[in-house]
């Protein structure tokens, strides 16, 4: 696949996306800039745009970056706590601070989600059993343990509700004013192309990364940092996207490799058309209502994952 | 030169390397041989500084190579460890471009592609130069590895084991083309070898390891001959001469 046809199809779903919806709105009704039409295009429909193209360009790098520095094709923030760790964070921040702001969140799903990778990260290290399948099943395994206690104490609290409402990834309640949280993430993602080559040798290994004189505990703890700065972002305004972060970097790496510098763009790209396209068939399938983008992106995601799973062991091992 | 000084290496109680003490003479082979669990591999990687070691010092043009800054280390000293481990799909001159990561950090100059160029050449690798790692031979992925390190362009290759996996036609090319680095680029190898024919056949000297201790440190000629063979395996191994290579016939001894 050529970079080329993926920016032409970012930019003709975002096109799609921007035009369909509960109202129709008509190029000519913007126009007219006080009219209804318009005002709901700048106030909803270009933020969600916006909000689509950031997370869906975040998380595949969050994945990317966590799969180079595990050296696991499985490993993603679904799969290895972060998501989980960040929700933990969201509540701990409501159960000790009364009147929590905006802002202690933030700080606190950051803290939680950048712990609770370094502590995967952290076991990888010390289990010898390094399978391709068997990892990040461990990951699963520690997110639960993370989302249950998370949910034992929102039980106790009476904050069930307003859990389940981050588990949902959903673009529904993007406005003007309750996105912009996300474009912290370009920073992240520039960074990251800009370190690409450092996480490339990163994740041939501590041994190879020190003969090439790079100093690897930097790197790795660069990369844990920029996937939870991504993953709370995310978090925080649009909610749990599965299986991004885990497909978009895997099909890339299959036609392209795993050159980082080389593969950031398609895998930004790719990770946004996805979601677009995730994003449109749940504002399609039953309008005027919407079904939300995690549920959409878990049907389709979960059949490609499982194709991978199927014809790609031999490469992912 | 390369000095190793009474270098000690522990886990636990168990002495892995004890009070070694070695020079690597530049501009030859040196071949670390010895019985299994002898330490060559532990001392390799002290030298290299993959590994920190518990007494004792490295010294890299008499300076200790843990004072190098390890972007300067890295231009001088090169390790290769079991790297058919490797499963990152990057494309033969992608792996080779970043041997000159210590020089460019990955933006490539001009010069750089040279390198590269040259190694894949030297190698042998041009017309696959494209192909994914993961889509090689373990012979194929060597070489590329191999080429790696060339492109690094240090005085100093250090390799564990790189015949492991490979079959004799292989083999051959490899400890080939790491004497004409040494012959016709005057780099300096440092290898840990298994088959000690290709250590007698190929290494201008021999490192003699067992049970951590140093045994015997000297020229080819000088360890390969019966006496010290057994010292260093407890086997009877006779030696027969053949177009001046000393072959040695272990495979039907008497221990």
């Amino acid at each position: 696949m050529k970079l080329w046809i993926l920016i032409i199809t970012t930019i003709i779903l975002s096109f799609i996306s921007l035009f369909i919806g509960a109202i129709d709105i008509s190029i000519s009704d913007l126009f007219d800039w006080n009219s209804d039409e318009a005002q709901i295009f700048i106030i909803s429909r270009v933020p969600r745009l916006l909000a689509i193209i950031l997370a869906g360009a975040g998380m595949s790098i969050a994945g990317l970056i966590m799969q180079a520095l595990s050296r696991n094709k499985f490993v993603s923030p679904t799969t290895a706590g972060t998501l989980d760790a960040a929700k933990l964070g969201i509540l701990i921040s409501m159960l000790f601070i009364t009147n929590v702001t905006y802002t202690q969140q933030i700080i606190f799903s950051f803290a939680f989600a950048l712990l609770g990778t370094f502590i995967f990260m952290q076991i990888l290290d010390r289990i010898k059993f390094k399978d391709a399948i068997f990892v990040p099943l461990i990951g699963i395994m520690y997110g639960n343990i993370l989302s249950s206690i998370t949910t034992f104490f929102a039980y106790e609290a009476d904050l069930i509700q307003n859990i389940s409402a981050w588990l949902m990834g959903s673009f529904t309640l993007i406005i003007s004013g309750r996105y912009e949280l996300l474009y912290v993430s370009i920073p992240a993602i520039v960074l990251a192309y800009l370190y690409a080559n450092k996480f490339t040798v990163a994740g041939m290994g501590e041994e190879f990364a020190k003969n090439l004189g790079l100093s690897y505990k930097v790197i790795l703890n660069l990369g844990l940092f920029l996937v939870a700065i991504i993953s709370t972002t995310v978090v925080l305004t649009v909610g749990v996207i599965p299986f991004l972060g885990l497909i978009v970097p895997n099909i890339v790496s299959i036609y392209l490799g795993d050159n980082l510098r080389k593969i950031i763009p398609h895998t930004m790209l790719l990770g946004v058309v996805f979601l677009l396209i995730c994003d449109i068939i749940g504002r399609v399938i039953i309008h005027p209502y919407e079904i939300p983008v995690n549920v959409t992106v878990a049907v389709i995601g979960s059949a490609i994952f499982l194709i991978m799973l199927l014809r790609g062991r031999a490469y992912a091992k | 030169m390369i000095e190793i000084k009474e270098l000690t290496k522990r886990y636990g109680k168990k002495t892995v390397v004890e009070d070694v003490s070695v020079n690597i003479e530049p501009g030859t082979i040196t071949s670390f041989i010895g019985p299994n669990g002898a330490g060559k591999s532990t001392l390799l990687s002290m030298v290299s500084r993959l590994l920190n070691a518990d007494t004792g010092e490295v010294l890299l043009d008499k300076n200790n190579v843990k004072k190098w800054k390890s972007n300067d280390l890295a231009k001088r000293v090169s390790i290769l460890r079991q790297s058919n481990f490797i499963n990152v799909r990057l494309t033969i001159r992608e792996l080779v471009a970043f041997g000159r990561y210590p020089y460019s950090k990955g933006r490539l100059t001009a010069e750089d592609e040279q390198f590269v160029d040259q190694a894949l050449e030297y190698m042998n690798l041009i017309d696959m130069q494209n192909q994914f790692l993961d889509e090689l031979s373990g012979g194929q992925k060597q070489r590329a590895f191999i080429a790696m390190v060339i492109a690094q362009d240090t005085d100093y290759i250090l390799l564990d084991e790189p015949l492991n996996n490979l079959d004799m036609k292989h083999s051959v090319q490899i400890m080939k083309i790491l004497r004409k680095l040494v012959n016709e680029l005057g780099r300096t190898v440092v290898i840990v070898l298994h088959d000690i024919n290709f250590a007698s056949v190929y290494s201008d000297r021999i490192v003699a390891m067992k049970d951590g201790k140093l045994v015997k440190n000297g020229t080819t000629n000088e360890i390969i001959n019966s006496d010290t063979l057994r010292e260093i395996y407890d086997m009877n191994i006779p030696i027969q001469e053949q177009n001046g290579c000393r072959i040695c016939v272990y495979f039907n001894s008497h221990t």
